[in-house]
């Protein structure tokens, strides 16, 4: 096996075992911590990819910002004496049906697809052309992601605001 | 040699167990990180078509979109768990079913 190969199955199985903690672990907090290297194996992948700038993106927004948010949600839902933070689980017999079908059919689809590989893209740095992208060909797109972003964060402060009435 | 077919068996297998904890979690919060990894697997698979493909950086370009829209998105469904929390006192999914006829 080559070095490549290596680390790629590492990362890997960090991904897909972490996250089938973050889904069937019984503890909320297990479940986000377990999310934690969930990003970190996605961002390893990302970067043997040679996909840096998108990699250095993954770790300061999502764990820095999602998962920290997602452990605010976990705290402030929770009474803070009710320290076992249980989740339960419903249906999970139809739902491992589901999931394993649609495991199947996308694994059965990738091997079977003729997929248009190209000469691809040898690792380089991307963010100075990411950065001229952006101000560029996908001006729009950045734009109407950054005002997404701004009503976002209004809607969110005017749903949780406590009204006076209430 | 790593072929693109390796990445997105990583991603469909992301995107499952992501499935899975939507459908099965009571907790509102627990599904919302199930979402969380069906995006990330859907990046996964942008990504590696960028980096396989024509050679060319719009599957990052849409990979860096994606992590913006799942930002705004746990903004405001963790807005809209706390409300509900608020109301009835439980953050299970089930429980909120005050539309029902």
């Amino acid at each position: 096996m080559t070095p490549e190969a290596v680390i790629f199955y590492v990362f890997a199985a960090v991904t897909v075992l972490s996250a089938g903690v973050v889904v069937l672990a019984r503890s909320l907090i297990y479940s986000a911590f377990a999310l934690l290297f969930t990003f970190f194996g996605v961002a390893g992948l990302y970067v043997l990819l040679g996909a840096d700038f998108l990699a250095a993106t993954q770790l300061l927004v999502y764990v820095g910002g999602i998962l920290v948010l997602l452990l605010f949600g976990v705290m402030l839902t929770h009474k803070l004496y009710d320290l076992d933070l249980r989740s339960e689980v419903t249906q999970f017999l139809p739902g491992l049906i589901i999931a394993v079908g649609l495991f199947l059919i996308l694994t059965v689809t990738a091997f079977r697809t003729q997929w248009n590989v190209g000469p691809g893209r040898a690792p380089a740095p991307t963010t100075r052309e990411i950065g001229q992208l952006f101000l560029g060909q996908f001006l729009l797109p950045f734009e109407a992601a950054s005002i997404l972003l701004l009503v976002a964060l209004l809607g969110a402060a005017m749903i949780v605001r406590r009204s006076k009435e209430a | 040699m790593i072929q693109v077919e390796h990445y997105l068996v990583v991603s469909a297998a992301l995107f499952s167990l992501g499935v899975l904890g939507i459908l099965t979690r009571r907790n509102a919060v627990n599904v919302l990180m199930g979402i969380e990894l069906v995006l990330n697997s859907a990046n996964i698979n942008l990504v590696a078509f960028s980096r396989y493909g024509e050679g060319n950086l719009s599957g990052q370009l849409f990979a860096v979109f994606v992590i913006v829209i799942a930002a705004a998105e746990v903004a405001v469904a963790l807005a809209i768990v706390l409300t509900l929390y608020r109301l009835r006192r439980s953050p299970n999914l089930d429980e909120a079913d005050i539309l029902k006829g």
